[in-house]
């Protein structure tokens, strides 16, 4: 056996589980497709004294859309059934497209958004997207629910602005505007098999042919996914046109603040920021002129 | 403290007591005698360890075998109905080539059968996809690729005899 000694719990209910995590204090963990936990533990990295999975709880696994509420994505709902799901594809193909290029189909048979978002990895693939649509977490505690914007979630590598005895139990995004539109971009050494080196979010809202809200996040190049708001700014009011998309695309590279791992050089993370950024801006605007 | 788990392996029931520290793979290998699933990496990166629960594919190394009670789990021991002729997928990646030391087979063909259990006829680059997490030292994945486009249009050309039959 290689991984670390834990007492194991599968509760059937959110309130348990709850419960659970108090009651087991600092070391728990609650675990979901346990597709970051057990690579951690593995490693030697994590050793829980506890692990709560909520796989067992019926109402955590629902993905649900209306055109008035938007879309909310339960904590367990595998990323496999949330990038199939009709109407994530037709609403949110930015979101899809980032699973899709995710790890490959077993880690997105058992991974989820949740996790990927709680794991907070600077890298996390569905964070960008996310943000950029103005997505939001709904966290349960022993003392009541709160709602916390995706834009004040993380706070480092690896930590979050959930309090110790919080489950999160849904993510939720609001519906696409009129004239909106989308894009996430990702770069990495071999295609999906690898975490991404560079990921970049764009989301933009048009008044006529300008832009009139832009949001744009860049992901593995800053401790955290990371707004880019001067870049933002640079876009707000401007039309589509090869000259602000290289100027958009400069500006994030001057934003990012990469390191230099493994995966990539700190030089041609923020090389690819300005060609990610642009390829993301230019599809954004095409998905919002259809719109 | 052990848990007694509950679940069926292709189709038959084993009733065990297992460490929560132990994956499923460790369980199928160690206690089942299953050991048609292979173990690769351990950390979710190669495929060997592919097994399906309940109707989709998961990496059996990150699958803790306490999470599987109540479950389904199908391996490549019962890939084929009978246990005693090959399953079209198997068939195929023998008349192709798509095997040489067999290390990655059992998890390329777990794969196979859960893309073509969701999508009969995909393309070369569907297949691709649908491969992407598994890793063969051998094949240079072209003949994997290539068994298991052979083993959809078989598998298909079956579905119509049944139909018309
Ligand atoms: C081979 C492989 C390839 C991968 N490739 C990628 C990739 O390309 N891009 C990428 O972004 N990621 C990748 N990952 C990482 C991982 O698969 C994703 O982050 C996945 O979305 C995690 O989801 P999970 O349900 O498995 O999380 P878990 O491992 O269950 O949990 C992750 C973390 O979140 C916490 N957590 C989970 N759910 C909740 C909840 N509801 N409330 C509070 N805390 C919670 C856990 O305590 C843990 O800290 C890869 C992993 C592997 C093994
Ligand atoms: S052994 Fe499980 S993926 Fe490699
Ligand atoms: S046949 Fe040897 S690893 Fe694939």
């Amino acid at each position: 056996m290689r991984l670390p000694k834990f007492a194991y719990f599968a509760p059937r209910t959110v309130e348990e589980a709850l419960n659970l995590l108090a009651d087991h204090g600092e070391g728990a963990r609650v675990m979901a497709g346990g597709t970051d936990v057990m690579v951690k533990m593995i490693h030697g990295l994590l050793k829980p004294t506890a692990i709560i999975s909520l796989l067992e709880i019926e109402e955590l696994r629902g993905i649900h859309f209306d055109a008035k509420d938007g879309l909310t994505i339960g904590a367990t709902a595998p990323l496999a059934d949330t990038a199939s799901h009709p109407d994530i594809v037709k609403y949110y193909p930015a979101l899809v497209h980032a699973i899709r290029s995710m790890a490959n189909v077993e880690v997105r048979n058992m991974g989820t958004v949740a996790g990927n978002i709680c794991n907070a990895a600077p890298s996390a693939d569905t964070a960008p997207p996310l943000m950029v649509m103005n997505g939001e977490v709904n966290l349960a505690s022993l003392k009541g629910q709160r709602r916390l914007s995706l834009n004040e979630f993380f706070r480092g590598p690896g930590v979050t602005n959930m309090i110790h005895g919080e489950i999160l139990t849904s993510i939720h995004v609001p519906p696409p505007l009129p004239k909106s539109g989308v894009s996430y971009q990702r770069i990495s050494a071999r295609c999906g098999v690898d975490i991404a080196a560079v990921g970049v979010g764009v989301g933009i809202v048009l008044a006529g042919e300008a832009c009139k809200d832009a949001k744009i996040v860049l992901g593995a190049v800053a401790p955290v996914p990371m707004r880019a708001l001067e870049t933002e700014e640079l876009v707000q009011g401007r039309e589509r046109a090869q000259e602000l998309l290289g100027q958009a695309g400069d500006r994030a590279a001057q934003e990012a603040r990469p390191i230099s791992d493994m995966r990539a050089s700190a030089s041609w993370r923020r090389k690819m920021t300005a060609v990610l950024t642009r390829r993301a801006l230019d599809e954004a605007f095409e998905r919002a002129s259809r719109r | 403290m052990k848990h007694q788990i509950r679940f069926t392996v292709n189709g038959d029931e084993y009733v065990v007591a297992v460490d929560p520290r132990r994956t499923l793979n460790e369980v199928l290998r160690d206690d089942l005698n299953l050991t048609g699933t292979k173990l690769g990496c351990g950390t979710g990166d190669c495929g060997a360890c592919t097994v399906i629960v309940e109707d989709r594919t998961v990496s059996s190394c990150l699958t803790l075998a306490v999470s599987v009670n109540g479950k389904a789990v199908r391996t490549v021991e019962g890939l084929a109905p009978s246990g005693e002729e090959l399953h079209p997928i198997q068939e195929a990646f023998v008349k192709t080539g798509a095997i040489q030391c067999g290390f990655c087979t059992s998890g390329m063909e777990m794969a196979a059968a859960h893309l073509l259990s969701r999508n009969p006829s995909p393309g070369e680059e569907e297949i691709r996809a649908g491969l992407s997490g598994h890793l063969c030292r051998c094949t240079g994945y072209n003949q994997i690729v290539e068994a298991v486009s052979v083993a959809a249009e078989a598998m298909r050309n079956s579905k119509t005899e049944e139909v018309k039959g």
